[in-house]
Order: structure tokens, then C-alpha cells, then sequence
């Protein structure tokens, strides 16, 4: 399967040109453990880049060194062609929206916003001016007065988005932006978040652990784990084309086969894999007789009572490949979809998701049954070992 | 019945401090009150006559207060007992706050031991370490030995029975009492905030004086009701450390009460100063309640 690639993102066009946020080798070590390892990344202006880890894979490191509370070991960052590593955090031209907002509890919505135009030499009138435009801009025009503990939690990730919004950075971070909410306010917050994002056209460098928020917020996400960047792509290209085990793991959900490749042709290669042959249609795979991993994302998968009928299956060629049988296991039922364990005859077991299209499916699955799990060769995703 | 017990708990969480209140502090106040209306001589040790009264009736008389008021030596005792217990809370604010703030912000595995060097001084007895002091600052004591020795004194400088070897006694005596709640308030401030103030632009000068300084409000409210309340009152210090200058309302309480005998005049002196301090601290408390019901 071929990559789309939107045409912003190709790497050709940026190579000619000095990226707007460039970072080159940049490590941090504490106590000489590396926190951050040698990280290269280049980002556009307008961009929304969002960094992608579990916990201690080094991505708060490498924000608080964007933002300059931590300074790197090695390593050099420059904004729009200025190079940051020596400039303290006030004289950055870097705004910060906090996890927890960190909104200063002592002072009023009006004066947290205000309070990094104050530091500048703003006249008083316009800042009354901006920051009256803050608020109308995170829709809280007439809360001003409010200290934060008045406030809800949508309505302070608000203000925090306002006061680091206020001074029109050239480069906005936002740690764990939607973290600190509940999973309904999320939704909408989310979609206003990225309406002002979008209406102020900041960069954006922004930190989670959470694939769904990196995923529907971002343009370009870069995978962490253990300081280092594993993948950089727009998201499609991440979840449908991870380079490695771990990112394909990691974004969403996986069934990994582990095989051989046992005969690679033109246009098509066959692996051996231990629940069945899979068929590939894709040439680039490898050697014959090299190990690989193939991936496959649950949702993918096709599960049914009766063998697939071979009108069902696409390419006359995948017969015998791509299709294996075995005993249903756990049944998750999530409401939208359901997930299925199956436990292949190969000893392997696998993860099925059926969206629940139907208010009332027409064939019943039981757990014990035997059944037959197939998938289309395009859908298979090789990882080198 | 099980489920009225937490109520009747409820009642003896409250009570007891209430009881305790009422026997430990109001009625002695009660009782001080009294005697502060009656004539020298109707009322004193033992307490007998604080009921029956000579005249089968309670004499009241408000003559103490009026000569308290008359008296230039009780108001000037009061204003100089206020201004050295003002003067030792501000000292003491402006050596505790460095201290505490470094206190705060050391590593989590120092700050215990700080912490227990701050408190070191209590495992000694008070009046202990102030003689210690007299035996430092003495014409022949200690500091004054060492500067002669080193030369750069040619005489003993009087340093005891001075107003400040009256405040390096108070401050020394009270800044544990600073310390303990600044600290106790700056170790749970969000050092995230400080971030937040650098990446809007403070320097770190700025981000203390708008930040850290706020934030830590009560703790400087606390540690110094902490330290002047009880200056205020404080005789041990003065008697053993000051000076005819530096005349304090703990010692005029102790000639009336010892020397004279006057326990009429003497409550009402005591009465006073409770007045001096418990006003101030009444409007502090309306503001902050008036502060926090309309936040």
C-alpha cells in the first residue's frame, strides 16, 4: 500500500530551507541517564506537532527545554533562525500552556492573562485592550473577575490557553493540553482548542501521552520512548505505516505475526507466519528466508462462523493465505464496537474489533465457538526485526 | 441506636475543646476581669473576696482604668512594648523569610534536618539561653573579650541593658516561631507557578515579589501573630537583657503584681494588653473572612 502524503509534508520541499523550529542532537542527561537522546526534529510554521510517549519517555524533558526551564546537555535549538539554548525562559519568545494551568491563584482571570503583557512595556490601555480580546477569544468575555478556584476546569484550560495566547508567541507548547479533563468535556474542547489554534495560526509544539488527543489534534506527530524519536509523520502515516514494533504498538492496537518470508515476486511476497501464509502485495519486503514482523490492526480483521465464501475475498490469489481458523475466546463489548480474542490453531492469539453497525447483529458469536478470522494482504504492515 | 452515635461524637469533638476553652481561658479571664474593677485591697490572693463584697453587693469600680489612663508611665510602657514586639516581628520576618525560603526550596532529604536545627534551641530551657546571651554580650563577656583581642575595640562596648541586646534576645527567642509557618506555607507552594511566571516574562526578581511574596501571605500572618503576640507580653527577655530604656508591660505587670501588690491594678494593665493585641488580630480576622466569603 502506498503512503498518501499531504503535499506540506513532503520532506523534499523542506530540505531546501532552514525549518522555522529546528532542534539538532539535542540531549539532556541527568545524573548521566539520558533523558532526552540525541533528538533531531525540524517544524514548520503552523505546524501543530505533538510529541507522543508513555510517561519518562523524555517528551516533558524536551518541552521544558523549549521552553527553557531545563538546559540541554548537548545539542542546539534555534526559533526563526534565533538560537535559544543560552536565552533564559522570560526572554523567550515561547509561551507555555501548563498540565495542570498553573494559573496563579491569587490573582483574577483578567490579571493572569494580563499578567505577561505587564512584564512587557505594553501600555496599560492596551493591554485592557488584549486581554479583553483574550477573553472574547476562549469565549469567557465577563468572567475576568473570577479567581480560578471560581472557575470550571473547561473554563480555567481556558484561561490558561488565553494568558499563554496573550503576548502572540511564535511558538506556543502545550503539556498535556486536554489532560486534566473529563472525557466529555474533551470532545468539545478539543474541536475549540484547535478552532483558536487555528484562528491565532500559532505553531504549536504540544506534549501527550495520549495517542487519541495526538492523533485528531496534530499535523505531524513524533513517537518517543526512551528519549529518543522512533517515527515523525502526519498522523495517517503513523498509525497505517509504523516503521518499528514499538510505534505500531503503541498507536492503537496490534496483532504482530512473527515469520519468514518464504518467496518474494514482483509485484507480491509470501511470508510464513505462525497462525497461517500471509500474502503481501508488496515486493519491497526483504530476502527470501529474513525474519519480519507483520503487524495488523484489529479492525482490519474479519471475523465470521463459516469458512469466507470466495466471492468475499478480493484477490483470487490470497487463497490459502491470509485466512486462519480458530476458538473464540474473550468477547469485550464496548457499546460502538466489540472486541474479540481469538485463539488462532497456530497457538497464536489475536484481537478482532467489529463496529457494532447494526442495533441487532444478525449472527450471534459465543465464546468457545470456532470461527475464521481473515484479512485483505493490503491491510498487512511489515516491520523489519 | 449505631447510627446516632456519630452525632453524639460529633457533640464531644466540639465540646471538648469548648470545655477546655471555657475553663482554661474564659473564666481566668473572667476572673481577671473582676478583679481589675475592684479597689486595691477589696480583692487579691486568695480569691475570696471576688463574690461577697463588703457592701453586700459587687463593688465595681472603674478607678484602674482611669489611672491607667492618666498615668503617662503606663501609656509610654504600652506604646514601648508595642514597638519593640513590632520592631522583633519585623526582624524577625525579614531574617525568617530568607531562611525559610531556602529551607523550602533545599532538597526534600535536607529539610528535615533544617528543620530540626531550627528547633534544636527548644531542647534547651529558654531562660538558659538568654543567661547565655548575657554571658556574650556582657562589658567582659564573650563578644566583647574577642573584639578586644582582635583589636579593633580599645574599650568594652556596653552592649547589655541596650535596646539591642533587648532585640538580638527577642529576635533569637522568637524566630524559631517565624520560621516554622513561612516554611510550613513555601514547601507546599507550586513551584510550577514560578515556571509559569518565567515563561510569561518575569525575571525571577519579579516572579518572588509577584508570586512567591502573595502566595505566602498567611504564613507570614501567621508567623508574625506567632512572634508578636507573645513579645508583646514578654518579660523574661527584658528583665534579664534590657535596659531602664527599654521599659515592657511584662515587667510593669510584675512590679504591680509582685512588687506592689496591686492585683486590681495589675489585671487592669493586664487587661489592656490583651485589648492591644486582640483588636489588631479581630479586624485582621474580619478582613480575611470578609476576604474569603466574597471570593
Amino acid at each position: 500500500m502506498s503512503l498518501q502524503l499531504q503535499p506540506a509534508l513532503q520532506p523534499d520541499l523542506h530540505s531546501a530551507r532552514q525549518p522555522y523550529l529546528s532542534i539538532r542532537n539535542l540531549v539532556k542527561e541527568f545524573d548521566g541517564v539520558r533523558a532526552v537522546d540525541d533528538v533531531s526534529l525540524a517544524i514548520d510554521q503552523g505546524d501543530i506537532f505533538a510529541l507522543l510517549g508513555s510517561s519518562g519517555c523524555g517528551k516533558s524533558t524536551l518541552l521544558r527545554m523549549l521552553a527553557g526551564f531545563e538546559q540541554p546537555s548537548l545539542g542546539q535549538i534555534t526559533l526563526a533562525g534565533q538560537d535559544l539554548v543560552d536565552v533564559p525562559p522570560w526572554q523567550r519568545p515561547i509561551n507555555m500552556m501548563f498540565q495542570s494551568y498553573a494559573l496563579f491563584p491569587h490573582l483574577s482571570a483578567w490579571d493572569n492573562i494580563a499578567f505577561g503583557l505587564r512584564r512587557t512595556a505594553m501600555p496599560k490601555d492596551q493591554v485592557a485592550i488584549r486581554v479583553e480580546q483574550m477573553l472574547a477569544l476562549v469565549q469567557l468575555t465577563g468572567y475576568g473577575k473570577r479567581k480560578p478556584h471560581q472557575l470550571s476546569g473547561g473554563q480555567q484550560q481556558r484561561v490558561a490557553l488565553a494568558r499563554s495566547l496573550a503576548k502572540r508567541p511564535q511558538l506556543l507548547l502545550l503539556d498535556e493540553p486536554l489532560g486534566a479533563l473529563d472525557r466529555k468535556l474533551r470532545e468539545s474542547t478539543q474541536i475549540e482548542l484547535l478552532n483558536i489554534l487555528e484562528q491565532v495560526g500559532v505553531t504549536c509544539v504540544m506534549v501527550t501521552h495520549d495517542q487519541d488527543e495526538a492523533i485528531s489534534m496534530a499535523t505531524r506527530i513524533g513517537v518517543m520512548n526512551q528519549g529518543r524519536i522512533l517515527q515523525v509523520g502526519a498522523p495517517r502515516d503513523i498509525y497505517e505505516a509504523p516503521n518499528c514494533r514499538f510505534v505500531a504498538d503503541f498507536i492503537g492496537s496490534v496483532n504482530l505475526f512473527p515469520g519468514r518470508i518464504v518467496s518474494a515476486q514482483i509485484d507480491h511476497a509470501v511470508i510464513d507466519a505462525a497462525p497461517c501464509s500471509l500474502f503481501v502485495e508488496r515486493c519491497d519486503v526483504g530476502a527470501v528466508g529474513s525474519a519480519v514482523t507483520a503487524a495488523l490492526r484489529p479492525e482490519k480483521m474479519v471475523l465470521q462462523s463459516e469458512a469466507p465464501a470466495p466471492s468475499q475475498r478480493a484477490a483470487a490469489l490470497e487463497h490459502g493465505h491470509n485466512c486462519a481458523q480458530g476458538v473464540l475466546g474473550a468477547i469485550v463489548y464496548f457499546g460502538d464496537q466489540t472486541r474479540y480474542h481469538v485463539l488462532l490453531d497456530g497457538g497464536v492469539e489475536v484481537k478482532v474489533v467489529r463496529t457494532n453497525a447494526a442495533r441487532h447483529d444478525s449472527v450471534r458469536l459465543a465464546r468457545g465457538q470456532r470461527v475464521f478470522v481473515w484479512w485483505d494482504g493490503a491491510d498487512i504492515m511489515l516491520l523489519a526485526n | 441506636m449505631p447510627a446516632r452515635r456519630p452525632i453524639q461524637g460529633r457533640y464531644w469533638v466540639i465540646g471538648l475543646p469548648l470545655a477546655w476553652l471555657i475553663g482554661a481561658f474564659l473564666l481566668p479571664f473572667l476572673i481577671v476581669l473582676r478583679i481589675s474593677l475592684a479597689e486595691m485591697g477589696d480583692a487579691g490572693p486568695p480569691l475570696g473576696a471576688l463574690v461577697s463584697s463588703a457592701h453586700g453587693m459587687l463593688a465595681l469600680t472603674l478607678s484602674n482604668y482611669l489611672f491607667i489612663a492618666s498615668d503617662d508611665l503606663y501609656l509610654l510602657t504600652y506604646l514601648s512594648s508595642l514597638k519593640y514586639a513590632a520592631i522583633t516581628t519585623l526582624l524577625c520576618l525579614f531574617i525568617g523569610y530568607p531562611f525559610a525560603y531556602c529551607m523550602a526550596r533545599a532538597r526534600a532529604a535536607n529539610r528535615a534536618l533544617l528543620l530540626m536545627l531550627v528547633m534544636l534551641p527548644f531542647w534547651t530551657s529558654f531562660l538558659l539561653r538568654i543567661y547565655a546571651w548575657k554571658g556574650i554580650l556582657a562589658d567582659h563577656g564573650i563578644l566583647n573579650d574577642l573584639l578586644l583581642a582582635l583589636g579593633s575595640i580599645a574599650q568594652p562596648l556596653q552592649l547589655m541593658h541596650t535596646p539591642l541586646s533587648l532585640l538580638i534576645g527577642m529576635v533569637y527567642a522568637y524566630l524559631p516561631f517565624m520560621i516554622l509557618p513561612l516554611y510550613a506555607n513555601l514547601v507546599k507552594m507550586d513551584t510550577g507557578l514560578l515556571e509559569a511566571a518565567f515563561d510569561l516574562g518575569a525575571t525571577p526578581l519579579q516572579a518572588f515579589w509577584r508570586i512567591t511574596v502573595p502566595l505566602s501571605k498567611s504564613g507570614i500572618i501567621a508567623g508574625s501573630m506567632l512572634v508578636f503576640i507573645p513579645a508583646l507580653g514578654e518579660y523574661v527577655i527584658p528583665e534579664l537583657l534590657g535596659g531602664p530604656q527599654t521599659l515592657m508591660i511584662g515587667r510593669v505587670l510584675w512590679d504591680e503584681f509582685f512588687t506592689n501588690n496591686d492585683w486590681p491594678m495589675a489585671s487592669a494593665v493586664t487587661v489592656v494588653a490583651l485589648l492591644l493585641i486582640l483588636l489588631p488580630m479581630a479586624i485582621l480576622n474580619k478582613y480575611r473572612d470578609h476576604r474569603q466569603g466574597g471570593a
